[in-house]
């Protein structure tokens, strides 16, 4: 069963969060939403959880207790230590036996250790991880991880993603919404948000393909209001494609597709 | 210092609400509470009975502005009087014949003391007897209004505090989605701080019995009724803050004006019969007036459940009402979007 949203449109007020968007999540897959902030990855995402917003559109997901949801903040509460978040999160999805299915989630996350801890007492990292482990404590089918890496440190970060590809390897539907586009890399699947339209989706592969022109690496640029620096130099998108363009980057298509967005509405 | 100024000032100018409690609020506050904070008895509810009710009364004729004749029973007895002084609907009774009793509700401490001391002057053989509190003590009508207060601030400011904590750290929308009826959600969240309220009911009650010595005269099932409803009007008022409050400040400052009106306006403290009747409506319109006098007619009057219908009835009225409201709103926050199964669903 594939899940997700198709023309999905919302607004709050007159400000238009998302606009005719769509996203599909696969079984054993891991389904990326990436852009910048305000870019409307949140909202998406919290449609797609079942959180009540006005919206246009259709939403296919499973029923509320076969989904797992990170919302961008929080997600743990920190006056329970990590055993009691979890005995309460088990509980509220009716998991037959929490200790044995949080184990050996605890272990991979290396949170083990600290189950008698409150939450509030963890690290940032520590603290996302233990959100992501209460969302998989029931094994859903459709797992939404709203920016679970913002703010962790890289071996946390590292730990995060193991344990998303470990959701996807067991039949999970995963949705993941970053500004890292590097961790986009790993996924199935990537919509490029921007303003709350979508500029892009596919693979990584189809995503890179999908940049118009070309982006090349200079001392300086030719046109500042198209290059960005990357280092000591600069990535300059050339509309018109170069001879000396480089294999670009998510990065570069997400400011690549945000700048010819702008430019086509001007 | 000069940026740190300006910078307070424009954060203040964006919180509407503080601004609101410095400025209107007070001057809202001052206009009511002067009106109502007042121990001048300028009128008493006065019942006059027995066979000479037509001739001259010894109490009344002295400030005929003052003791205002709200019942002439010429066949009323002693016990008339008493029934009367018990049902709130006077606070003197005069029971004309030999010997002339005046019966004074000793619950209204203010209007007896006022009516005492014109008694200083009636002619010999008038006997003044004081009902339901005949030392007058303050204590004695202060404990049980207390008791509300106290099951006012448990049931409102923590419950308010409890339910926004939710919302502040990001957690409402964690409950939102876990697969827990709204219904679950709402009274877990309620049920421990209406067994802290119940705890606490009880609690203040033997700590105020055994501690100032206040008569408990009535039945226990109608204090623990009245008891009840109140705190589900507490818990209900915390419920309805904590879903217009965004943080726990705010809460505590919706709580606070939920809260004062209740205690200077509700009869506690500043007798009702002082207040002008532009103020004394809003007595009428909040459950602790109604909560004080059902606990007084129970702890020192030992009123029977039809006397204090009334009161009874407004309160399970105000405690639906609220609790209802409280709950819808709650919902809205938890509420899922419908979904039933795998199914597709088309918002409009």
């Amino acid at each position: 069963m594939t899940w997700g949203v198709e023309h999905l449109t919302v607004r709050f007020g007159h400000t238009t969060a998302v606009e005719d968007v769509s996203l599909a999540a696969e079984p054993h897959r891991v389904s990326a939403v990436v852009g910048g902030d305000g870019a409307g990855k949140t909202t998406l995402l919290r449609v797609l959880a079942g959180i009540p917003i006005r919206h246009e559109g259709s939403v296919t997901a499973p029923e509320r207790r076969r989904i797992g949801y990170v919302p961008a903040a929080g997600g743990v509460f920190d006056d329970l230590t990590v055993a009691e978040n979890l005995s309460f999160t088990g509980g509220a999805y009716r998991v037959p036996d929490i200790a044995a299915a949080a184990a050996p989630l605890l272990e991979r996350t290396g949170l083990a250790p600290f189950t008698g801890r409150l939450a509030g007492d963890l690290s940032g990292g520590m603290r996302r991880k233990l959100a992501v482990v209460g969302a998989m404590l029931h094994s859903p089918d459709l797992l939404i991880l709203d920016e679970p890496t913002t703010g962790v440190d890289p071996v946390s970060r590292s730990d995060l993603w193991r344990l998303i590809g470990a959701a996807a390897t067991g039949g999970a539907a995963v949705v993941v919404s970053s500004a890292y586009l590097d961790e986009s890399e790993r996924a199935s699947s990537v919509t490029v948000l921007h303003r709350g339209r979508s500029l892009v989706a596919g693979t990584p592969d189809e995503v890179r393909a999908s940049l118009p022109g070309s982006v090349v690496v200079v001392d300086e640029p030719a046109d500042r209001s198209r290059a960005w620096r990357q280092g000591r130099r600069w990535r300059e998108w050339v509309p018109d494609g170069s001879p000396d363009g480089v294999a670009p980057t998510l990065e570069d298509v997400l400011i690549a597709a945000g700048l010819a967005e702008e430019e086509a509405s001007r | 210092m000069k940026a740190m100024i300006l910078k307070e000032f424009r954060q203040l100018r964006r919180d509407r609400r503080t601004v609101a409690m410095l400025v209107a609020i007070p001057i809202v506050l001052l206009t009511v509470f002067g009106y109502a904070a007042s121990f001048d008895i300028e009128r008493i509810p006065t019942a006059v009975l027995g066979p000479a009710v037509g001739t001259t009364n010894p109490l009344v004729d002295t400030q005929p502005d003052v003791f205002e004749i709200v019942h002439v029973d010429p066949a009323g007895t002693a016990d008339d009087a008493h029934d009367l002084l018990r049902d709130g609907k006077a606070i003197i009774a005069v029971v004309t014949g030999t010997p002339t009793t005046v019966y004074v509700d000793g619950t209204e401490i203010f209007a007896a003391q006022s009516a005492l001391r014109q008694a200083g002057s009636l002619p010999d053989g008038v006997r003044v007897e004081v009902l339901f509190n005949p030392e007058l003590s303050t204590a004695n009508i202060m404990v049980p209004g207390l008791i509300g207060f106290v099951l006012l601030a448990v049931g409102t400011i923590i419950t308010s505090l409890g339910v926004v904590k939710e919302r502040a750290e990001g957690t409402i929308e964690q409950l939102a989605v876990l697969p827990l009826k709204p219904r679950d959600v709402i009274l877990g969240k309620i049920a421990p701080y209406f067994l802290v309220g119940v705890l606490d009911l009880v609690l203040i009650t033997v700590v105020g019995l055994l501690l100032f010595d206040v008569p408990f005269r009535g039945s226990i099932l109608m204090f623990a009724v009245g008891g009840l409803l109140f705190l589900f009007v507490a818990l209900g008022f915390g419920v309805l803050i904590s879903t217009v409050s965004q943080s726990q400040g705010e809460a505590i400052q919706l709580a606070i004006m939920v809260m004062v009106p209740q205690i200077l306006l509700s009869g506690m403290i500043f007798p009702l019969t002082s207040m002008p009747l532009g103020v004394r409506w809003i007595s009428y319109c909040l459950p602790l007036t109604y909560f004080v006098q059902i606990m007084r007619g129970v702890f020192l009057k030992a009123a029977p459940f039809a006397s204090l219908t009334i009161p009874y009835l407004i309160l399970t009225l105000m405690a639906v009402a609220v609790f209802a409201l409280a709950v819808l709103r709650f919902r809205r926050d938890l509420a899922p979007t419908g979904r039933r199964g795998a199914a597709e669903e088309v918002a409009a």
